[in-house]
């Protein structure tokens, strides 16, 4: 009997769709992935909807109502293995900016009746309501550390994802400092690593969009911005965009 | 529910772009209730942009939607440089042609050939559609795959991509770099005049509606960035007067806002609309497959928006090439914008339909207030519309296939559910 199709479902929650897409985006191998899973649970591809429990649950977006604080939970016990994907899951993503100021003004502003409306005053990660067995990041994935962690994952090894900085991916893809060499305020040396170092290459400085890596030193960042002639308020926000949530990140302006 | 009663329900609806559902009620032959309704949480996008600089805009609202984020910043983009009086070297311009080509490209692939072909030939998914239909989704992700590395190209990856800014670009291509694109457009120019005639072939339901279509004009090319803001029924008014002529409603079961045309209703935006009101500035191989396959103007069958997207495919191919056989490259990527206080507005051609910004910025650039209404949200109304006209007849068939024609007349619009929720109005009743 040929081996059974492990069953992959795709979840969303508060996003713009752009990391499921990444899935869609893979044209070259999108047809192999369909005969080699079984895309059990996939709305935005399929109408289809097979059974769990399923093998491999990728979630995208934050959580932001009653309702999907509960959902996640019951997606948890369908999933032997739960994979976040994109800053949404992972951090809250952009919409998390709302946790300094609080819903309440947020929906003042956008709403005229905001009593009619029901959310969560926090953008939140999922990881802040279930466990998670691993966190891909970047506003939006890398869609080949998508299939890098899928892979893995079936065949029991640990992905291999580097942690390094986007700093390592520059060199690697030998551009030249934008700070040192141009002055451009860039957040490289704070960000983790995984989409290529693109923005440095294009010519502007990163804007985080993976998240903070571990261990690093904001404070001596943002000295440097100041530096290089951005205002405090720039320099803040800087930090806060799509993994503004993100601890690590989180706490810039506390720092000062 | 009395015996005569029918209701429909599509709870999650699959194939479009984030969280949406259906319900239809009927007495007798006498549609009683129409809702699409939006579920998808909102994002609050317009509030968090306030006390932002005008400069994260474009790559803030690039992430209102994963699919054409493109449009974000192009639309974010003009309002900025209309305010500043930000004049852009004719290259650039150029360029972003280019990369709208790209994403026009990338999204009506997407949305034909995976997401709504399926609906034509009775098929689930894509990937079910391709063990009976190879060769048509083989060549589909080949031709999006081509529009996705134009979009990466001129902005470095396909999903919110980095380049585009106030002004211009980070970086623009080498002249080199796009003879590359080049080949691989005109050896797939056949590809796409093949899917053309493919989805030409396919059976469309007979069903007509008197629409307003309405989309950018503009007196030199179809219209992607720029243009007056038209319609079939005489509108003709300049972006910046927008809010005069359209508005929003809220309707009590739905959680975005319904657009509407003011003293006049419901209006129909994206491809089947420019197609219809620019048929005149297509190219000229484009306007002879569209008479080999026998398609003519005004189109009034929304089934045939799949036509009309494959067709305004082919058309980016023919600007591609002519973009890149007159490309020069600018002597700077791009201007710096003498920033002052007021209020810009911009709108310009998402592959859904036209996209419109708003935003007023204080002396320093700081975003004071903004406004967005994505193409989903324009056509919300007008879904409904089309489905209460379709109900007599669908209700007809077995339920299944009943319900799956329903979903097919919704994807018809190709709504995009995160764009037009990122503003939308919550109800907390469910039914």
């Amino acid at each position: 009997m040929a081996k059974r199709r492990p069953k992959i479902a795709v979840y969303k929650f508060a996003s713009c769709d752009g990391c499921q897409l990444s899935i869609l985006d893979l044209e070259e191998e999108l047809l192999t992935i369909g005969e080699t899973f079984e895309i059990a649970y996939f709305l935005e591809a399929s109408r289809a909807v097979v059974k769990g429990p399923y093998d491999i649950g990728l979630v995208e977006g934050s959580i932001t109502t009653p309702h999907d604080a509960e959902l996640i939970k019951e997606i948890r016990k369908n999933c032997r293995v739960l994979i976040t994907i994109g800053a949404c899951a992972t951090a809250g993503g952009i919409q998390a900016l709302r946790n300094w100021r609080g819903s309440a003004e947020f929906m003042k502003y956008v709403y005229p009746k905001p009593e009619y409306i029901e959310t969560l005053d926090k953008s939140t990660p999922i990881s802040d309501h279930v466990p998670v067995d691993f966190e891909l990041r970047g506003c939006p994935i890398n869609k080949y550390q998508l299939l890098e962690v899928i892979s893995a994952y079936l065949s029991g090894r640990a992905p291999s994802i580097p942690n390094q900085s986007v700093c390592v991916e520059c060199k690697l893809r030998g551009t030249a400092c934008v700070m040192v060499a141009r002055g451009v305020p860039c957040l490289g040396p704070v960000t983790h690593a995984g989409c290529g170092a693109i923005c440095p290459a294009y010519g502007r400085g990163c804007y985080g969009c993976y998240g903070p890596k571990e261990s690093l030193n904001s404070k001596s960042l943002m000295k440097r911005f100041i530096e290089l002639g951005r205002r405090r308020e720039e320099v803040v926000m800087a930090f806060r965009l799509f993994n503004a949530w993100a601890p690590g990140f989180r706490e810039v302006e506390a720092e000062a | 529910m009395t015996a005569r009663e029918k209701e429909y329900r599509v709870d999650y609806l699959a194939r479009v772009e984030g969280e949406g559902a259906l319900y239809i009620k009927l007495r007798g032959r006498e549609v009683v209730d129409v809702k699409f309704r939006i579920f998808e949480p909102p994002r609050l996008f317009e509030a968090l942009l306030v006390g932002r600089m005008y400069y994260d805009a474009p790559d803030i609202t690039a992430r209102i939607c994963g699919i054409c984020p493109v449009a974000y910043q192009m639309s974010s983009v003009h309002a900025f440089e209309r305010l500043f009086g930000v004049t852009i070297a004719p290259s650039v311009r150029s360029l972003r042609r280019l990369y709208y080509c790209g994403e026009w490209i990338e999204s009506h692939m997407l949305h034909a050939f995976l997401l709504h072909a399926p609906d034509f030939l009775g098929y689930d998914d894509a990937i079910k559609m391709a063990k009976k239909h190879p060769r048509v989704v083989k060549n589909a992700l080949k031709v999006k795959k081509l529009g996705n590395d134009i979009v990466s190209l001129l902005g470095g990856r396909e999903i919110h991509p980095v380049s585009a800014c106030v002004g211009g670009f980070y970086r623009v291509p080498s002249k080199r770099e796009l003879m590359e694109l080049r080949e691989r457009l005109v050896e797939n120019m056949a590809t796409v005049e093949d899917l053309l005639e493919w989805v030409a072939d396919l059976e469309f339901p007979a069903f007509e509606q008197d629409y307003e279509f309405v989309s950018l004009r503009h007196p030199e090319e179809y219209p992607m960035n720029e243009g007056r803001i038209v319609s079939n029924k005489g509108l003709d008014i300049d972006v910046d007067q927008y809010e005069d002529y359209f508005a929003e409603e809220q309707v009590p079961h739905s959680n975005a806002l319904h657009s509407y045309i003011v003293g006049r209703g419901s209006y129909m935006v994206g491809p089947l609309s420019r197609i219809n009101l620019n048929y005149d500035k297509l190219h000229d191989r484009t306007k002879g497959a569209l008479r080999r396959i026998g398609f003519k103007t005004p189109c009034r069958n929304p089934f045939k928006s799949i036509i009309a997207r494959v067709a305004e495919t082919y058309y980016s191919f023919e600007e591609a090439l002519r973009i890149i056989d007159e490309y020069v490259e600018p002597s700077s990527p791009r201007v710096e914008p003498q920033v002052r206080a007021g209020r810009g507005c911009g709108c310009t051609e998402a592959p859904r339909g036209i996209l419109y910004h708003r935003y007023d910025v204080d002396g320093e650039g700081r975003i004071l207030s903004a406004k967005i209404v994505p193409p989903t949200a324009q056509n919300q109304k007008r879904i409904e519309e089309d489905l209460r006209a379709l109900a007599p007849e669908i209700v007809r068939l077995p339920r299944s296939q009943a319900v799956w024609r329903f979903e097919q007349a919704v994807r018809n619009y190709d709504p995009c559910i995160s764009c037009a929720t990122h503003f939308l109005k919550l109800e907390i009743e469910e039914e």
